[in-house]
């Protein structure tokens, strides 16, 4: 009662009360939001614990080892006499098949934001965004199949190579596939610089391929090695196009011809063929484990990085 | 003399605006080339795969069974089935993906526990299609007791797609200039009313843009719904409507182009360019109905 005209009834009336249902609908659709919320974590988790769930039997029998499965590149997992699950050429061909799309889209990826970004005119850089967007749309299947049918007899022809679907085939479609994420995270990281920082450029005479070179390129230099972190996830991630591409041996690759198998891939090669409960079945989830493990990394890297950014 | 010099050489470039003019330009049409580079192979592939796909592209191709083993005949089976899984996992994905984001959006204050959810959101999105088949044969097939089944396959997909709704929901909320909201809480408004009255109001078709892309992401995916529902041959009664029932495995077009272009021998060689180019076809369109919607939202937009 300090404030007179808080108890003065003719210049405020008494406070409109809302009826109880609509307090405690609003407070009961407010716990449902927040429980829509949580439930990212729950789902992150649970995705975790499922899997984990199904490996656990042969992380924690007595007859496997961890090291082997990790550096071994033994994978003999339908043996007779010698059964072994080494995952070594399985890893180093995820990461040749990625290392080698990432060497072709981070050039043409980040050379492509800049001209975005920088370069083109508002109805061109409309029209570029809409053809990345339709070509991040394209399904995974749709890109093996075309790596299948289309590159493999392009590589044939080129290289000589006996078979087409191999290392550089998987390669060309993984940058086909992950250049429209490095361009539009890396055209969000070219536009956070701020304009003072351009125009501060040109005004002491600066062309603008100065401009991006001696500016733009250290301004925003976190934010494309986020953009390339994220092309590097989606690529160790993808499945099915590697799986159609890539050919299907297990093996340390020796050349760029050479066919190789993912991490990805010999899951959903081998999956349908292991028998529910068995120690191969088992080994297959504990690979999703190890997959799972790699992008979480890649991908909590990409985003400290990013925020490293916000915060400057 | 020395004045026709001076004045000559005051409009000539001196040779290093000569460089710097010709580096702009070199480095101008090495971007554009790298640019144009990514246009190059969506024009020739769609190209290539129309012209392959030409012999069997027809209506007949859409609504027919599959007949001689898949070797001949249509795709219905599978084209209904992605239509199933695709609306299912938009029933689940959808509400709770959108009420996520108005939690992330419009409660969350910036605290390490809604920084955990923030993180998870974007680990969902980098988790690998693969480790969610997994995920969804663990959980939904064998823990919950689905069997393999269409439930198991969708609600695998409505996981695998929800961020995609919080991402582009978030973005929709994000536009709504925070000025609206000020001037509602102003009136005495709850945060709920504000959502209701003003914040959605303004964000729906933005939203809506979101779930169109969930539907085409979940229908050209293949690896989750491999090993939780989808099967390469069921048989359906022709004609029907609604073929399958919720337990039952069903047929989906992206694992239709699997089959079709590797497990099967001997299939009509236009087949498997067909299934491609309706797959594409569907995802580009629901696509490019997005993109329209949000180009007819931006000039509509008021603010």
């Amino acid at each position: 009662m300090t404030d007179p005209a808080l108890s003065n009834p003719r210049t405020v009336g008494p406070r409109p009360r809302r009826r109880a249902w609509a307090v405690i609908g609003e407070r009961a659709l407010e716990t449902v939001i927040r429980a829509s919320g949580v439930s990212a974590i729950l789902f992150v988790l649970a995705i975790f614990f499922f899997v984990f769930r199904e490996a656990a039997p042969v992380l924690f029998s007595d007859d496997f080892n961890f090291l082997e499965f990790l550096f071994s590149a033994q994978w003999y997992p339908t043996s007779d006499i010698n059964v072994r699950y080494g995952t070594w050429a399985l890893t180093v061909g995820s990461f040749s098949v990625t290392a080698l799309a990432m060497v072709l889209a981070v050039p043409f990826g980040l050379g492509a934001a800049i001209y975005i970004s920088e370069f083109s005119g508002p109805r061109q850089r409309e029209t570029l965004k809409i053809t990345i967007e339709l070509l991040a749309a394209i399904p995974s299947v749709v890109w093996g199949f075309i790596g299948l049918t289309v590159m493999s007899r392009i590589i044939v022809a080129l290289t000589g190579a006996p078979v087409g679907v191999n290392l550089l085939n998987g390669g060309l479609i993984l940058a086909l596939m992950s250049v429209p994420i490095i361009v539009s995270i890396g055209e969000d990281a070219l536009k956070a610089v701020p304009d003072s920082y351009r125009e501060a450029a040109q005004a002491l005479g600066a062309t603008r391929w100065q401009i991006v070179f001696r500016v733009l390129l250290p301004a925003a230099k976190n934010g494309l090695l986020a953009a390339v972190l994220l092309g590097v996830g989606r690529a160790v991630g993808e499945t099915m196009a590697v799986l159609m591409a890539t050919g299907h041996a297990v093996h340390l690759p020796h050349s760029l011809v050479d066919s190789v198998r993912t991490l990805t891939a010999n899951i959903a090669a081998e999956l349908g063929e292991a028998p529910v409960g068995s120690s191969h079945y088992q080994v297959l989830f504990l690979t999703g484990v190890l997959l799972f493990c790699i992008t979480f990394a890649v991908n909590l890297t990409a985003d400290l990085v990013i925020r490293g950014v916000r915060r400057k | 003399m020395a004045v026709v010099s001076l004045a000559a050489t005051r409009f000539t470039k001196t040779a290093l605006a000569a460089r710097k003019e010709r580096a702009e330009a070199v480095a101008k049409w090495a971007f554009f080339g790298m640019a144009v580079a990514m246009i190059i192979p969506l024009v020739a592939i769609i190209a290539y795969l129309l012209y392959r796909a030409a012999p069997s592209l027809s209506l007949e191709f859409l609504v027919e069974m599959p007949r001689r083993g898949m070797r001949e005949g249509g795709i219905w089976p599978a084209f209904i089935g992605t239509l199933y899984l695709v609306v299912i996992s938009l029933a689940v994905s959808a509400p709770i993906g959108v009420l996520a984001a108005i939690y992330l959006n419009e409660y969350a204050r910036d605290t390490w526990f809604n920084r955990l959810i923030n993180l998870a959101v974007i680990n969902l999105a980098g988790v690998p299609s693969i480790v969610h088949a997994l995920f969804g044969l663990g959980a939904f097939v064998y823990a919950a007791k689905f069997g393999y089944s269409i439930v198991a396959a969708s609600l695998t997909l409505a996981i695998m797609t929800l961020p995609v709704i919080i991402a582009s929901t978030r973005e929709a909320l994000a536009s709504v200039p925070m000025a609206f909201r000020e001037a509602c809480w102003n009136v005495g408004a709850t945060r709920w009313q504000t959502i209701k009255a003003v914040v959605l109001p303004n964000s729906i078709s933005g939203i809506l843009t979101g779930v169109i892309l969930q539907v085409s992401r979940a229908a050209g995916e293949t690896a989750p719904i491999m090993f939780t529902g989808a099967v390469f041959f069921k048989a359906i009664q022709p004609g029907t409507v609604f073929p399958y029932r919720l337990q039952d495995q069903c047929m989906a077009l992206s694992m239709h182009l699997y089959t079709v272009s590797t497990q099967i021998p001997n299939v009509k060689e236009s087949i498997p360019y067909a299934t491609a180019i309706v797959l594409l076809g569907t995802v580009l369109l629901v696509n490019v109905s997005a993109i329209g919607l949000r180009v007819w939202l931006r000039n509509r937009k008021r603010w």
